[in-house]
């Protein structure tokens, strides 16, 4: 039986956003498809085993945990994640967490470290906290667009250097930084979003291709009856005024 | 005075208008247009208030606390301006206080009792001037709108250090961030929990500020009670929960419908059994208890008027529609949600449900706390349940992954279709209607509209 290992990073710190919605969708659609699924967690201090799991996930978090979250990453897990990435490992990493993706967070004069993933940066803005319904359009396999859709609140703007992929691109809502049209980070399996919180249970079709990258596969996985999953996607994209 | 009564005059004209022209109650309009002529109309006319202003502010439970604390000063005779409705921004209690106001510089009330937004605490603390303020609780509650808890913890440590002099403080020992607001403070009130049999064993998932504000440590916990609220002590400063001089132990939680505990206070024990149901409402008269104490109120008084509550608007309130009993109840956060869920599954059958989930502003935006809230402690429970509102998908989808059967789940967007389902599929002659708050508003509408209750600003003095 195939299985799917999946490693929580910071579970209790970053959650905010009631980011167990994700884990949650990623384990049941494990076992209604008779995928053994394990979850496993790696809190402040913890060495990570890069090949202990499949799918690394880190959430979002108040300032206070962040900031403790970014000094363990950089001191502690930097090398793992690095090596987990390499093996293609997917790493999901969802606002605050995304946050932590790149080179650096500027939070006026202090700079948290980031762990060096994907080349970005993000700085705290002095203007209004990105607040909303949010739908952007990715293109995971070449020709075959689709959105995803969710909520956003971020202080932080996030800058992509040129060499960098965004995930996709702002239909609706802020984004990376309200300015570029452009949200997220994509290199390979590594994936930053500010869709944030539970945004797996608003877009089902994206937790199978999460799941199905985890495994390495190259076939679809089993359909399964998303009669609910895709009611809440249109949802979704009807809150952020995309049908 | 003079200057104030025209402008007193023009806004309850528009609040007049409002409601002719059916625009709901317009609980808050007439007082925001009377913030706009004057600014600090509520300084002026709390100040006609003899016996001042108490203030109760929480994330979860204000309405319920101010409405028992006003069954206790009833009878007390305490006459009161009291925003029963729970329209707790500057706009609702300028409305409040402007429909007290008499002309020539009086007003029909003795006392205000105000239950006020989080985020309006500073604001309106400074107008009201209270003599006493009550709070009870902060949990993660709509991100979107009010931030990051350790903010509003911040803006109310502001509010506590500047307090005038002999303003008493009523605080909930059990919630470390209440509990270090009265660390400086000379006259505090703390209340509290004293009875390990009715600790969870666990800490639920959206638990929030489980660290030190002092040192950063995280709390070690003997007893958890409700989200983090418990008896707790810092391992690294040395930091612990104040003992509590009002407390309840002997608890005893019967199901949807009631509660009985032993109130203990510096007179001696005594027996309250509580209509209203679940754990949560034992915070909320244990706070309201110590707030009336405080007042002056005599623990004979405490115990008849805790005992003699009614329902507030949609907390726990029944209605009887033809054969069914409909039980509203309340839910807009992850931690008062966990709450209702676990008085719900203290029923022993089987239970039909309505839930309405909506993502308006007043709910907000974000509906990401369905997936915090322990819905898996319900879902074994659940026979049928009708899902609706403008989320209404999302909200059966969190059901489906806390194991509810497909087949026991149905999803209609309009409310009173939805309400006709829900009506037509319960056969025990029992509903429980989950709204959040919109939702609650738009249930109370479709019901008042079907004649089973009676809209609210019509009830002006029926439910005093």
């Amino acid at each position: 039986m195939p299985e799917l290992r999946v490693c929580a990073l910071y579970p209790e710190l970053m959650n905010i956003y009631a980011d167990r919605g994700n884990l949650l969708l990623l384990q049941r659609r494990c076992e209604w498809r008779g995928i053994s699924f394990t979850l496993l967690r790696s809190d402040l201090g913890d060495e990570l085993d890069p090949e202990a799991a499949d799918l690394f996930y880190i959430g979002g978090g108040q300032d206070r945990d962040q900031r403790l979250c970014a000094l363990d990453l950089a001191e502690v897990k930097r090398d793992a994640l690095h090596a987990a990435a390499d093996r293609g490992a997917v790493v999901l990493a969802v606002c605050g967490g995304y946050q932590l993706l790149g080179h650096s967070y500027q939070l006026g004069d202090e700079q948290l470290p980031g762990v060096g993933l994907v080349d970005l940066h993000t700085v705290r803005s002095d203007g209004p906290r990105l607040i909303g319904n949010v739908a952007i359009e990715v293109e995971l396999e070449p020709g075959r667009p689709r959105v995803l859709a969710g909520f956003e609140n971020h202080g932080g703007r996030t800058h992509l250097a040129s060499s960098a992929t965004p995930l996709g691109r702002v239909l609706r809502g802020h984004g990376n930084n309200g300015e570029d049209g452009l949200e997220g980070v994509r290199r390979g399996t590594v994936i930053g979003t500010y869709l944030h919180g539970p945004l797996l249970p608003k877009n089902a079709w994206f937790a199978d291709w999460l799941m199905a990258a985890a495994l390495g596969l190259t076939g679809p996985l089993d359909p399964l009856d998303d009669e609910l999953e895709d009611a809440a996607h249109r949802e979704a994209r009807r809150a952020a005024g995309v049908s | 005075m003079t200057m104030l009564a025209p402008k007193l005059a023009a806004a309850r004209a528009v609040g007049s208008l409002a409601r002719r022209a059916g625009r709901g109650g317009g609980t808050s309009l007439p007082g925001k247009v009377l913030m706009r002529l004057d600014p600090h109309a509520i300084s002026a006319l709390a100040q006609r208030l003899v016996r001042g202003s108490v203030v109760i502010s929480a994330t979860n439970g204000k309405t319920t606390t101010a409405a028992m604390t006003a069954s206790v000063l009833d009878l007390a005779g305490i006459s009161l301006v009291h925003n029963r409705a729970g329209a707790n921004m500057a706009g609702g209690i300028a409305s409040t206080l402007l429909s007290a106001a008499r002309p020539g510089g009086r007003i029909d009330g003795e006392l205000g009792l105000f239950e006020v937004d989080e985020f309006w605490l500073d604001r309106l603390t400074a107008e009201l001037q209270p003599r006493a303020l009550l709070l009870s609780n902060l949990f993660r509650d709509q991100l979107d709108r009010y931030g990051e808890l350790e903010t509003i913890a911040d803006r109310w440590a502001a509010v506590a250090t500047s307090l005038p002099a002999g303003t008493r403080l009523v605080l909930n020992a059990d919630d470390p961030l209440i509990a270090d607001l009265g660390r400086e403070a000379d006259s505090v009130t703390y209340f509290g929990v004293e009875d390990r049999s009715i600790a969870m064993p666990e800490m639920q998932h959206a638990s929030d500020s489980k660290h030190c504000r002092r040192c950063g440590h995280a709390y070690v916990y003997d007893a958890i009670y409700l989200g983090h609220l418990g008896s707790y002590r810092c391992p690294s400063c040395g930091r612990e929960r104040p003992a509590p001089t009002v407390a309840a132990d002997a608890i005893q939680l019967h199901g949807t419908t009631s509660s009985t505990f032993s109130l203990r206070t510096a007179a001696g024990t005594a027996t309250v059994k509580l209509p209203l149901p679940g754990l949560y409402n034992v915070y909320n008269a244990l706070g309201a208890a110590a707030l009336c104490l405080d007042l002056g109120v005599s623990p004979e008084l405490v115990v008849a008027g805790l005992e003699a509550v009614t329902a507030a608007f949609g907390r726990a309130e029944r209605i009887q529609i033809g054969d069914i009993e409909l039980s509203i109840l309340l839910v807009k956060n992850p931690a008062g949600a966990n709450e209702i869920l676990r008085t719900l599954v203290l029923e022993q059958a089987e239970l039909d449900l309505l839930g309405v989930l909506n993502d308006r502003t007043a709910d907000g935006k974000d509906i990401s706390w369905v997936w915090d809230a322990d819905f898996e402690l319900l879902a074994p429970r659940v026979r049928r349940l009708t899902c609706s509102g403008t989320r209404a998908a999302e909200l059966a989808l969190r059901m489906k992954y806390a194991g509810v059967p497909a087949d026991r789940l149905v999803v209609i967007g309009t409310l009173e279709q939805a309400l006709d389902a829900a009506l037509s599929a319960a056969p025990d002659g029992r509903l429980f209607a989950l709204p959040t708050y919109t939702a609650l508003l738009e249930l109370r509408e479709e019901l008042a509209r079907r004649g089973h209750v009676t809209r609210f600003w019509e009830r002006r003095g029926a439910d005093r």
